[in-house]
């Protein structure tokens, strides 16, 4: 049995500034300092993830006349994850006149996040996000247009207004080949010098403030050090800790986590987004699951059928016989109820036998109604790449036979803790998007990701740095023939030669499917104490078993993709391990995480706002071991506490 | 309707369809190194697998076997980004149409068969090593004028700029291409004129896009030609596209290219 949490004795400061919720972010532009223009070249900033959230940073960066170096581990910043979101992006526009505006998206971003976000934050998420329209408008993201040549809007879940922009299915491809054409614009330019398939795999300080990062080059394994005034990281989710889940291959942890070790402070790292529609495993092999976009929801049907083990084709199950779950359950968002209540629903369906497919682990995602109601051509328009990636990957077509979704892993609310200015407790050292823990509370509503991370990368950051920069103006970067640099160069270049140097039996993805399963079993959908404990105990056995039993073949000075997945599995173990103990501090439901223990008599989370209405933020203490706990109090002024209620 | 669902039993008896592949792929050490063919075995695959995770499962064998895995690039394995590549039988993407490799399943091959595998070859994607190539030369040819210039903070209203919708859709259409290199695999003179026009079009055919539109494509067209072929009009890129991005977008490119001939050098003079 572990011990009572630990707290740190770390003091942190949201920097929120005063005033009411909706003057904050005015008030706070106003008052943060400025860098001169011509003053700006003399500031280098590196930027680490080409996302979304970096690549508009570094542009919008680079624009201002600050020099930048942007680092990816992909061939191209363009193939970052965000490319593969596809329903669409929110924004407060209210170009449909259906009662939306910047206090109700607020509203409904602090409400779905279930009281577990920053009020100031998601304010200032929501005033930008007519921005964010304006400027992809502006760079050509060819957004989906009505006949009048206006922009369209598509509703998603959690919302009762129309406000999500959308360019078909393929909304993260369009935003992020936008931001990636800024980028671009920069690179070319010499503003922006183009690090790729070059992996940061160290954050350095000195005297405290973030210094530079290590890289490893991933083509000739050479490790090298580069210094800046600031370090910037936009590095995405860290979904793959449980092996099995909606995000590319390559996405993983380990820039945030290595920032972590080195003093940065890692929030609510068990919240966790499991999407409701995805396509079901359909073997043991699988590397990954395919999500289909919610905005599927907003013209198909769920159900799974009334009885247990109801083995007939869906289209002899009789109307009688189908439980439409969410519309019975949750009758005014019916199929557009929140992520989180969708997930658990199809959940509760499946592990009382009523799951379909030949596995039986899915529910039906119908589409019969709107192609009679639509007829096949709108249903096309809307949603064909969707529908031919569905029959493309299970031979079955959505418009003969209703799609089977289930429950994935898709995005994590938690992450490297920052002020509102997004820095995380490292001076100089910067946090955006997925990377970071501050919009989304304990659950993400669809179509908001992008929105955060184009707010953080145009709208957010570009204005707060310039007030940890103003006051080093003239001074230089600190040399990378520092010590602490020299230091991490070799801690670095060990750790490599270490992952080879075992010559065990199993391979990476061994270590990596076994580590998932252990996730997702005890700290995924559901969780409870037994199970953590469980988790617990079983993450240091497998990581022990890890770095004796490993199998890297090659060598570290080539390209070596199982060296480079060692690293980030090591990471994800330490991850891992953390996640789980803070599900076990967390004595409450809210959101993505729901523990068994805490629920109504619904079934619905049980939220305990008495006791656990604070951010959890865990400084490092050591590979698997306890980390301390430090509490941000979260204040709620002009959204009243309140339980979520779909219904 | 498929087998599976035909399943009375609805248990995990139904899956399991399997089949085995015989695999004939390049391994090469370096870009310096000589390459050659290897021959694998992959049996048992299941049908429902992707052809990345048939990959997957070779290379855990031979990993077990103490041989060192293939290198071949992948990420997001949905199709969209664009990283993954592969020459299959001669075919970039393998033998299903707008289909990208990741996005293969192993149920379009047939028990018994080889599977010849191969890199992109083409002189502007050096190879790195075994089956991955670097496709830099394509940001170039985005750098040199694949963009819409606008600082952030400095952009009207989103309605300000009406776009008829068909306008807006032939821009997306060509906006789809992910950047994978299929088109100048499949090329016989290794030209990138899809997809440079399939990123010309979709900035051109949009009102915001004009201010640039003669500027972007001389240069662009000019960066690609220093690194890649010239177009002849075979056509095979566009079979290729695992978007399916019509070759038409490059006729709009060579009338762009013209006319920016004159339109640049009238700017010129005047400046």
């Amino acid at each position: 049995m572990r011990n009572e949490t630990q707290l740190s004795s770390i003091t942190i400061d949201s920097k929120i500034p005063a005033g009411p919720v909706a003057e904050k972010w005015e008030n706070h532009k106003f008052s943060v300092k400025l860098v001169n223009p011509n003053n700006k070249r003399k500031f280098d900033v590196i930027v680490v993830g080409s996302g979304l959230a970096g690549a508009s940073a570094a542009a919008t960066l680079a624009g201002l006349g600050y020099n930048v170096k942007i680092f990816t581990f992909h061939d191209s910043p363009r193939r970052a994850h965000s490319i593969a979101a596809q329903g669409g992006i929110n924004a407060a526009k209210n170009y449909h006149g259906d009662g939306d505006s910047v206090h109700r998206l607020f509203y409904d971003t602090v409400k779905g996040g279930d009281f577990r976000a920053r009020e100031a934050n998601v304010h200032r998420l929501a005033e930008v996000s007519v921005d964010i329209i304006d400027q992809c408008v502006a760079q050509g993201v060819p957004f989906a247009r009505e006949y009048g040549g206006l922009l369209d809007n598509r509703s998603f879940g959690g919302a009762q207004v129309s406000r999500t922009f959308y360019a078909k299915g393929q909304t993260g491809q369009q935003l992020l080949l936008g931001a990636y054409q800024a980028l671009a614009q920069q690179i070319g330019n010499g503003t922006v010098k183009l690090y790729n398939r070059c992996e940061m795999v160290e954050v350095v300080t000195v005297d405290g403030r973030a210094a530079g990062i290590v890289t490893r080059d991933l083509v000739t394994g050479q490790i090298q050090s580069h210094s800046a005034h600031a370090v910037v990281l936009a590095t995405g989710g860290y979904s793959n800790v449980f092996y099995l889940s909606t995000n590319a291959m390559a996405c993983n942890v380990t820039a945030a986590w290595r920032a972590h070790r080195k003093g940065a402070l890692f929030a609510n790292p068990c919240f966790t987004q499991i999407h409701p529609t995805c396509i079901p495993s359909s073997d043991e092999f699988q590397s990954k699951l395919t999500l289909m976009s919610e905005s599927l929801r907003n013209d198909g049907r769920i159900w799974a059928p009334k009885n247990r083990a109801d083995n007939r084709l869906p289209a002899s199950i009789p109307e009688d016989d189908r439980d439409y779950y969410l519309e019975r359950l949750y009758p005014s968002y019916g199929n557009l109820a929140p992520r989180d209540i969708a997930s658990r629903a199809a959940k509760r369906a499946v592990d009382d036998g009523r799951g379909v497919g030949p596995l039986q682990n899915g529910v039906y995602l119908d589409f019969g109604d709107s192609l009679k109601r639509l007829g096949p051509d709108k249903v096309t328009e809307r949603y064909d790449n969707l529908m031919e990636m569905y029959e493309r990957i299970t031979g079955e077509s959505p418009y003969e036979t209703p799609m089977r979704i289930y429950p994935a892993v898709h995005y994590t609310m938690g992450g490297l803790w920052v002020d509102y200015n997004l820095m995380t407790n490292i001076p100089g050292l910067y946090a955006l998007g997925e990377a970071n823990f501050s919009d989304h509370g304990a659950n993400r509503l669809g179509a908001s990701a992008l929105m955060q991370g184009l707010a953080d990368g145009y709208f957010v950051l570009p204005y707060t740095i310039g007030d940890y920069l103003a006051p080093q103006l003239n001074q230089k970067p600190v040399d990378t023939k520092h010590e602490a640099f020299l230091t991490a160069e070799r801690s670095v270049t060990d750790r490599f030669s270490q992952y080879l140097a075992i010559k065990g039996t199993k391979s990476v993805d061994h270590f990596h499917r076994e580590l998932g399963k252990i996730m997702w079993d005890y700290c995924g959908m559901e969780r409870n104490e037994t199970g953590l404990q469980k988790a617990l105990s079983e993450i240091p056995a497998l990581y022990s078993e890890f770095k004796k039993d490993l199998r890297v073949l090659g060598d570290g000075t080539s390209l070596n993709q199982s060296l480079e997945k060692a690293g980030r599995v090591d990471d994800f173990f330490q991850l891992g391990y953390t996640m789980c103990q803070d599900a076990l501090a967390r004595q409450e439901s809210c959101g993505g995480h729901f523990r068994s223990e805490y629920q109504t008599p619904e079934g619905e989370a049980q939220r305990d706002d008495e006791n656990f209405a604070y951010v959890s933020a865990w400084e490092f203490t050591g590979e698997l071991s306890d980390a301390r706990l430090v509490k941000e109090p979260l204040e709620f002024e002009a959204v009243a506490l309140a339980t979520r209620s779909y219904k | 309707m498929t087998a599976t669902m035909n399943s009375s039993t609805g248990g995990a008896a139904q899956q399991g369809k399997t089949l085995n592949v015989t695999l004939k792929v390049w391994r090469q050490d370096g870009p310096a190194a000589n390459g050659r063919f290897e021959t694998y075995e992959a049996k048992t695959i299941s049908e429902d697998s992707s052809f990345l995770e048939m990959l997957d499962l070779v290379n855990e064998r031979l990993n077990d076997e103490s041989k060192e895995p293939i290198t071949f690039d992948h990420d997001c394995r949905e199709g969209i980004c664009g990283t993954c590549s592969l020459m299959i039988n001669g075919v970039p993407h393998g033998p299903e149409r707008n289909t990208a490799t990741c996005q293969l399943h192993m149920r379009k091959f047939t028990d018994g068969q080889t599977i010849t595998i191969e890199p992109w070859r083409a002189t502007a994607f050096p190879l790195i090593k075994d089956l991955m190539v670097d496709r830099s030369a394509f940001d170039r040819i985005v750098e040199s004028g694949g963009y819409i210039t606008v600082a952030a903070g400095g952009a009207p209203d989103g309605n300000l700029i009406p776009i008829p919708k068909p306008v807006a859709d032939a821009s997306m259409d060509a906006a789809a291409c992910i950047g994978c290199g299929a088109c100048v695999a499949a090329c016989p003179n290794g030209s990138a004129s899809l997809f440079t026009a399939a990123k010309i079009a979709h900035l051109n055919l949009l009102p915001q896009g004009q201010s640039e539109r003669y500027k972007r494509t001389e240069s662009m067209v000019e960066t690609m030609e220093s690194y890649f072929g010239s177009c002849t009009n075979h056509g095979e890129c566009q079979e290729a596209c695992p978007k399916g991005i019509s070759i038409d977008n490059i006729a709009l490119m060579n009338k762009d290219y013209l006319k920016s001939k004159f339109k640049n050098r009238r700017y010129l003079s005047r400046s």
